[in-house]
């Protein structure tokens, strides 16, 4: 059997009724996708290349390098089919149902992001599909919504609590509680139980692997920094699991001094989770609110959503309700790798406010033709305010395009005076 | 034998009883298990409201909400226990996060210290399978409390023997998938649970949308040792003008359905 944590993190804190269906995945994620039976892995990276797009560019951004003084190269995730990075782990999953003779596919959604990469593969592959959507979300990411239906997919409002992603989580549990003879829950990011955190990395990881090639064959070498936004993570990890090992440690280089050979000292590569800032890093006890989604830069460990990991939680225990402008970072949990990287100092947790996020979103969409996602808007932000630590050679992960936060960003950049904001009237008669 | 089971086998058929703790007030909650146990409960759990219930219907995730609006917390929770006098053992029922945070440092133990100062019998985690048990189990036998697990539908094969063999009190047979919630019928998943779980020597309650006392006839017809009812409860106490009494005539309704149960004639074999 795979290792069901990260160290302290992970592990399977389900209800009784889901232990079967989730130890059955873990059988078929063992066989389908790590040891590649009946050629799943390869009918999956098939589907992503003629289907998806893959692979996707590794571009030089010309002006942000000219700005920055240092080379900037994105990963442009926002090319994939359906404009994120979403549809990688997506596809894997619905595609894993079917091997394994599910008959059914549901999925929660945050952004609308997952949701619509589910709604996508599930036509695709020809299998019914609803999807649970906080309500606050459904109403700030309408044009997903839309889409959705579009694909035949039922998207279920859920009313509860704030109505966001971790309500929406929830009741696809419960849903999934239900009919889980017959339905797969097709998580949308590295979080939930084992083996959920390690396949949807895997089925993510192909960034990484790709911009590994790319950035060797367009540079010669590895990039200083990886940068990529942080909600649950699987942009995140996926951005950084082929760069995991890159590090220049201590004990590896006293292994290699005592067996007498001379290596080149291994390339380190740094890795950036950023984080939701929100409005305020502080947290409100008494309202049992967080006004950021900084769990890697502020959670304590605790259970939520079938693993061990970081949260946002009152000293009860209570998880707080979160807050990010850009509704796919808006969670109050973590997956459980990341919490570990983080612990292991592997990864460096930052954060990036709401009014920088915005900033961020206007300035790539001015200077590199480029309108990202609120999300990904968060790893330009910190591009911009750190770039001086981040050494000569950068990549930034563009996880995902902005069409459907167009009408948040007319809305907050109302309200603000921001630097990076164009001077024309953009949404003006 | 422990309190909980010593409560089930003399008792037998038990009828158990759910309340959310601070569902609307804590005061509320002291008359509602006063009316339960007098209306004939054996053993009474009280949910220690989480703010993500992923195993609970519509019902019970209202119960919590309003009982996380009144403030209730762990330590308020505590001290209502403590001051509890009832004939029927008390268990408490929450997430595991509630159970992990309740100390310093994130581990099980401080929460079941406390929870055996104050005087409960035995703990429900409906978030915990046995896998991930074993910090909870030995905390609680180091303070002599009940660790009651739950055996689903789809719980078979090694998972059930070993569930089985760790279960201490009873088990918690849950009658159908899904979350829990009064239904109008009484699951035929609650029969095949009962036939694979004879061989066990280990009292058997189902629970999850038993709400009358014609279920509860049926369920212990078929087999179980106790019947265990929630979000029925936590209807009377969201609607009814005089709760208590009407959950102590709730209460005495289930037990008698139960008591007819056992005296009723055995179901013809096929």
């Amino acid at each position: 059997m795979s290792e069901s944590t990260f160290g302290s993190y992970g592990g399977q804190y389900v209800p009784e009724a889901l232990m079967p269906a989730v130890q059955e995945l873990e059988d078929a994620y063992e066989r389908y996708v790590l040891e590649n039976e009946d050629g799943f892995m390869d009918e999956f990276r098939e589907r992503l290349r003629d289907f998806g797009g893959r692979p996707t560019p590794l571009q030089r951004a010309e002006r942000l390098s000219d700005r920055y003084g240092r080379e900037v190269y994105l990963k442009r995730e926002d090319l994939l089919h359906g404009g994120a990075h979403k549809l990688n782990n997506a596809l894997g999953q619905v595609l894993l149902a079917k091997y394994m003779g599910k008959e059914r596919i549901i999925a929660e959604t945050g952004a609308g992001q997952h949701g619509t990469a589910t709604a996508m593969a599930a036509a695709h592959l020809d299998m019914p599909c609803e999807i649970y959507m906080g309500a606050t979300d459904v109403n700030r990411q309408r044009p997903n919504v839309y889409r959705m239906r579009m694909n035949g997919a039922k998207v279920n409002p859920v009313e509860a609590g704030r109505g966001t992603l971790k309500e929406a989580i929830n009741e696809t549990m419960r849903d999934w509680a239900t009919t889980v003879e017959t339905t797969h829950y097709v998580i949308g990011s590295i979080v939930g139980p084992h083996p959920f955190p390690k396949m949807v990395r895997d089925f993510q990881s192909v960034i990484s692997e790709e911009t590994r090639e790319q950035i060797d064959e367009q540079v010669g070498r590895l990039p200083d920094s990886v940068v990529a936004c942080a909600g649950g993570g699987s942009n995140t990890m996926g951005t950084f699991h082929a760069f995991v090992d890159d590090e220049r440690s201590a004990k590896r280089s006293s292994a290699d001094d005592s067996s007498g050979e001379q290596r080149e000292p291994r390339e380190h590569v740094s890795l950036y989770a950023v984080e939701a800032g929100g409005s305020s890093l502080a947290i409100d006890e008494a309202e049992g609110l967080a006004p950021n989604s900084a769990t890697l830069s502020t959670g304590t460990d605790g259970v939520l959503h079938g693993a061990m990991t970081k949260l946002l939680q009152s000293d009860d225990g209570q998880i707080m309700e979160s807050h990010s402008v850009s509704a796919g970072l808006d969670y109050a949990g973590v997956g459980p790798e990341l919490s570990y990287l983080v612990d292991a100092g592997r990864v460096t947790p930052v954060n990036v406010d709401d009014e920088d996020a915005l900033n961020a979103f206007h300035r790539l969409s001015t200077l590199e033709g480029i309108i990202p996602a609120l999300e990904t808007a968060h790893a330009f932000g910190y591009l911009e305010r750190a770039h001086e630590d981040l050494g000569e050679l950068i990549v930034v992960n563009v996880s995902g395009r902005g069409d459907k936060d167009l009408e948040t960003v007319l809305e907050e950049t109302e309200k603000r005076d921001l630097e990076a904001a164009p001077e024309i009237e953009v949404f003006g008669p | 034998m422990s309190g909980i089971e010593t409560a089930i086998r003399e008792n037998n058929p038990a009828l158990i009883t759910y309340v959310t703790a601070g569902d609307p007030s804590l005061e509320d909650t002291e008359a509602y298990v006063h009316a339960l146990d007098r209306g004939g409960a054996d053993l009474i759990e009280l949910g220690l409201p989480f703010s993500e219930p992923i195993a609970e219907g519509p019902t019970i995730q209202a119960a919590i909400n309003r009982a996380l609006e009144a403030g209730t917390t762990p330590e308020s929770f505590f001290d209502l226990v403590a001051d509890l006098e009832t004939e029927a053992p008390l268990l408490v029922m929450t997430y595991y996060n509630m159970i992990l945070q309740y100390g310093s440092e994130p581990d099980p133990e401080p929460f079941v210290e406390r929870a055996a100062g104050a005087g409960l019998a035995g703990i429900i985690v409906p978030d915990l399978p046995a896998e991930e048990a074993g910090p909870l189990r030995e905390a609680c036998d180091e303070y002599g409390l009940d660790l009651v697990f739950i055996v689903a539908p789809t719980t078979g094969g090694e998972r059930l023997d070993r569930i089985m063999s760790r279960a201490t009190g009873f088990a918690y047979v849950q009658a159908r998938l899904g979350t829990t919630g009064a239904r109008a019928n009484v699951s035929s998943a609650t029969h095949e649970s009962l036939a694979r779980l004879e061989e066990y020597d280990v009292p058997k309650a189902v629970g999850f949308g038993v709400s009358k006392g014609e279920h509860a006839t049926e369920i212990i017809e078929a087999g179980a040792d106790g019947v265990i009812v929630g979000s029925a409860l936590i209807d009377i106490i969201a609607e009814s003008d005089t709760p208590a009494a009407d959950l102590e005539a709730k209460a005495r309704e289930l037990k008698a359905g139960a008591l007819e149960g056992v005296d009723a004639p055995e179901p013809e074999q096929p």
